[in-house]
């Protein structure tokens, strides 16, 4: 079971990100669970300045940006 | 698994290759683009007066021929300065410049806030975790502001399109007082002692240790650099086409030194009207430029465009929004205020100089 956290307070990058790590968890046939963190006391524990985040299992993958079905998929094997 | 890694390390030398395709692309994408370039003017012409047979020296011809020749002009530039900008972004991240900044002192940490903020890539919709990351971790209060000054307005790609469109002197003009107004203000606001203002929750908010930098190779910020040009010109092109259009219009049914009267040296009174217009007005700094270039042309003064440009560009109604999350409304307010008067000086300043 995968622990997928998206960080950000709900601009379109963050609703993006979500969509993508949704399209990668599903198309790797993972089982998963996805959380959008919006509240900034926990966005900063993560020592994340730069949102949309993801944050796979409790480690901070991607910061500031979207990044591709490829490269989220990469991520989060 | 030793005879795939002994089969892989012949070829060690791949990324090398990599980097130089890439080089190659580069140099060719650079020729034909300045191939291209080269023939917009005369393109246009062509296009205005040959192929849609406008008579030369009508209204219409000159807005048309304005239109033609900007749009794929802006966007050929805006296009190459994304790229540029995508990959010297990727030299700098928002946690690095927060290592930078952490612990300076007022001034030197103002000049270097300043600086940072034009390279540091930074949306608006971050400003609230940047923020708090910054202030939480030892930078100074003044220092995050000249930082968050000079961000939106020290914009990189106003900056290289007015190289570009109007030549290096009012590329400096607009750089030179855009980083005074950051450090000034940053410096004034850090003097203020105006922490208290801040929300109370924010300096109580633990920050976490900033996560283990990524190390990129040549090709990889190139394709940073492409996924920039993606990302920006794909966004902005609607502002580019609505600015242009509107500098056409201007362009060609606008009178000669009309601008003169309402926006010229003698109207005291425009540059702070001009300051005012600009706040509620939320454009692109691409869409903003091809107008100030009509505006220009028809006898507006260029301290009066110019402190309304500044002031569309970094002074936004939803940037004071979002900073409401951790700013008291009074350092809201003199955040602006004090802004909103640098970029006045600035404005009286060049109409007064040039």
């Amino acid at each position: 079971m995968k622990k997928i956290q998206i960080l950000g307070t709900g601009c379109a990058k963050c609703q993006k990100l979500a969509a993508v790590a949704e399209d990668a968890a599903k198309a790797l046939g993972l089982s998963y669970e996805l959380e959008k963190v919006t509240d900034l006391n926990r966005i900063m524990g993560f020592g994340v300045m730069s949102t949309p985040a993801l944050v796979v299992d409790g480690t901070v993958k991607v910061a500031g940006k979207v990044p591709t079905l490829d490269d989220t998929k990469k991520l989060l094997c | 698994m030793k005879p795939v890694v002994t089969a892989i390390s012949p070829t060690v030398g791949r990324p090398e290759v990599g980097s130089l395709g890439y080089l190659a692309g580069g140099l060719v994408a650079a020729v034909v683009w300045w191939l291209i370039y080269a023939q917009l003017a005369d393109l246009a012409r062509w296009l205005t007066h040959g192929a849609l047979g406008l008579k030369a020296g009508t209204h219409l011809a000159g807005a048309v021929e304005f239109f033609i020749y900007e749009t794929p002009k802006v966007l050929m530039l805006l296009t190459l300065v994304v790229f540029g900008v995508g990959i010297v972004r990727s030299l700098f991240t928002p946690e690095r410049t927060r290592q930078i900044l952490a612990g300076r002192r007022e001034s030197v940490g103002n000049v270097l806030g300043a600086l940072l903020g034009i390279v540091t890539p930074f949306c608006s919709c971050s400003a609230v975790p940047l923020f708090i990351g910054f202030v939480t971790t030892g930078v100074p209060l003044g220092v995050t502001f000249s930082f968050l000054i000079a961000a939106p307005m020290v914009n990189e790609v106003a900056l290289v399109l007015l190289f570009g469109l109007f030549g290096w002197k009012v590329a400096a003009l607009y750089l030179g007082p855009g980083l005074l107004i950051a450090i000034t203000a940053g410096w004034i606001l850090g003097r203020l002692r105006l922490e208290r203002h801040v929300e109370d929750w924010v300096y109580a908010t633990k920050t976490g240790p900033a996560m283990a930098e990524e190390t990129l190779d040549w090709p990889a910020r190139v394709r940073l650099g492409i996924e920039a040009v993606r990302d920006i010109v794909g966004r902005v092109w609607v502002y580019v086409f609505l600015g242009i259009a509107v500098g056409a219009g201007i362009h060609g049914y606008v009178p000669e030194n009309f601008m003169a009267s309402i926006m010229g040296k003698g109207a005291w009174w425009s540059v702070p009207l001009a300051v005012v217009i600009g706040v509620p007005m939320y454009s692109n700094a691409a869409g903003i430029i091809p107008i100030v270039q009509a505006l220009l042309g028809k006898g507006a003064a260029l301290g009066t465009v110019l402190a309304f440009m500044m002031s569309v560009i970094a002074l936004s109604l939803p940037e004071a929004i979002i900073l409401r999350k951790v700013l008291k409304p009074r350092l809201i307010a003199t955040f602006f205020g004090i802004v909103a008067a640098g970029i006045m000086l600035v404005g009286f300043l060049f109409n007064a100089v040039l």
